[in-house]
């Protein structure tokens, strides 16, 4: 049911952790629908130095989780905010049918740490 | 690495006697008991004796089993079939919280199309019906009650003989789901004083795709199958023979086995429900501590979503179940663990055993050998964990 990648990312997930001293952090889900996503970024010169993330979830959103770390990372947040669920799910090598949400969770809670961090800016 | 399988409440192997009895009957003993040369008589003679061996099993006369393709068929004519014979009476029906989804759903069914009131009874927070709470929710229009004889989720054995006496008493047809016990623990239908029992192979050790439902003598069904006149004309299809002769003999060996199997998968259970209490924090054993499946462990970790955990084990050879929404279809819950009051990010954690004989204590310390660190491993980066982490450490 799950591909190659996905079962790998789940064996190994990247970047698991929390950021104390995070620029932002986006938090997604709820435990009524199973999955739920935080994930923690530091920011410098515009682009995701560190990210880090803690997942709640079934096998589908904690590969989501990892791979998403992995795509943001070095990245501008520029190019961060362009990675779309269709772009998760696809270099995931594919998400079942019903497993589709867990990768919107994905690139929904990294684009609340995003903006988290500059509302914050913003603010300063 | 080894092989634990720990999920027979799901599937198990058919056992090589039961295997051994059903392959005559694909090939050279393929007659239809309804035609009437020898080959058809000699199929005939052979259902009649799976019937007996059934029957003898839970104590009924032959004459009370109908075989069916499923336990989830034996519940769909129970139910539909005992409530539309009876539509003069009344059009309620009482089912619990923690039944299976085919006893649920044909509830549900009745509803919908025939315009019955269904009562959902709720259970304790051990998915316990309480006797007491039936008798308040029978009333005369009430034409049948369903209650689940033990829970394959949590494995809570029902006080059914209780629960039946209630309903005899109002003259209401009582219905159990006892696809989860029979073959696990004794079942005798005089005893427990039930018009309607479901039960099906796979418990038994049998094939898939065999069932069969026991029926108090007279009691009047609705066909749900029509056609031909198999089963005394309440179950239309030729009969299902290698799987009909398969639960035969998985009956009659059960008959036999019971008395040592029950306190055998015990021993087993319990030593896997100690390890991982005391291996495991906020680790629940989710059902009754006392009255419950001899064979059925289940827990629910908390922080972590079973989904996830069975994948972990399933990487070292383990195979576990689990009622988290993620493993579901639905992606919901499951109604029992909700129905017992666990809240859902709990009931999201959780992970169900179901041991058979041939399994021991080596496969128990199979399990404890990894289960404690996957649980650790996810947890270790749950949001939900590290918020109840910081709440139990006072910040």
């Amino acid at each position: 049911m799950y591909s190659q990648i996905v079962i790998e990312h789940f064996a190994n997930p990247r970047n698991t952790g929390v950021i104390e001293d995070a620029d932002g952090v986006g938090e997604v889900g709820n435990p009524q629908c199973g999955d739920m996503m935080t994930f923690y970024i530091k920011v410098e010169d515009d682009r995701i130095a560190d990210i880090k993330f803690q997942t709640f979830g079934c096998v589908a959103a904690i590969a989501v989780s990892s791979i998403v770390s992995e795509m943001a990372k070095g990245k501008t947040l520029e190019e961060a905010r362009q990675i779309t669920r269709k772009a998760v799910a696809e270099a995931l090598g594919g998400l079942p049918p019903n497993k589709m949400h867990c990768s919107n969770l994905g690139a929904e809670a990294l684009a609340l740490a995003i903006q988290q961090y500059e509302e914050k800016r913003a603010a300063h | 690495m080894k092989r634990v399988y720990l999920d027979h409440a799901a599937a198990t192997p058919v056992r090589r006697e039961v295997l051994e009895a059903m392959l005559p009957y694909f090939t050279e003993g393929f007659g239809n008991p309804s035609a009437v040369y020898d080959l058809g008589a000699q199929a005939k003679e052979a259902l009649e004796e799976q019937r007996a061996k059934v029957a003898r099993l839970i104590h009924a006369h032959a004459e009370e089993i109908i075989f069916t393709s499923s336990g989830a068929e034996a519940n769909n004519l129970a139910i539909k079939g005992a409530a539309l014979a009876h539509l003069k009476k009344g059009r309620h029906v009482v089912v619990s919280a923690v039944e299976h989804h085919s006893v649920l759903n044909a509830a549900r069914y009745l509803e919908k199309f025939h315009d019955f009131e269904v009562t959902f009874l709720p259970v304790d927070r051990h998915g316990v019906v309480d006797p007491e709470r039936l008798q308040k929710v029978i009333n005369p229009a009430t034409v049948l009650v369903s209650i689940i004889h033990a829970s394959n989720e949590i494995g809570t054995i029902q006080p059914l003989a209780e629960l039946a006496r209630r309903c005899r008493e109002q003259g209401i047809i009582f219905h159990t789901d006892a696809v989860a016990t029979v073959g696990q623990i004794p079942v005798d239908v005089q005893e427990l004083g039930v018009d309607l029992l479901s039960l099906s192979g796979p418990a038994l050790e049998g094939p898939k795709g065999v069932g069969a439902l026991y029926f108090r003598r007279r009691l009047r069904l609705v066909p749900q199958i029509h056609g031909g006149i198999q089963e005394n004309g309440r179950r239309a299809g030729t009969e299902n023979m290698p799987g009909i002769v398969g639960l035969g003999r998985a009956a009659e060996l059960a008959e036999i086995e019971l008395p040592e199997k029950g306190p055998y998968l015990a021993q087993l259970r319990d030593q896997l429900k100690a390890g991982v209490m005391e291996r495991i924090p906020y680790a629940i054993y989710t059902g009754h501590p006392e009255r419950r499946l001899p064979g059925h462990a289940s827990f629910c970790m908390e922080g972590i979503e079973g989904e996830a955990l069975i994948f972990m084990l399933n990487a070292k050879g383990i195979y576990a179940n689990t009622g988290s929404a993620c493993a579901s279809k639905a992606l919901k819950v499951s109604p029992v663990l909700c129905a017992i009051g666990l809240p859902p990010e709990v009931a999201q954690g959780s992970i169900v055993f179901t041991f058979n004989q041939d399994d021991g204590q080596e496969d128990v310390a199979q399990v404890m050998d990894h289960l404690p660190q996957a649980v650790e491993r996810l947890r270790s980066f749950s949001p939900v964990w590290r918020k109840k982490m910081a709440a139990v450490s006072g910040g």
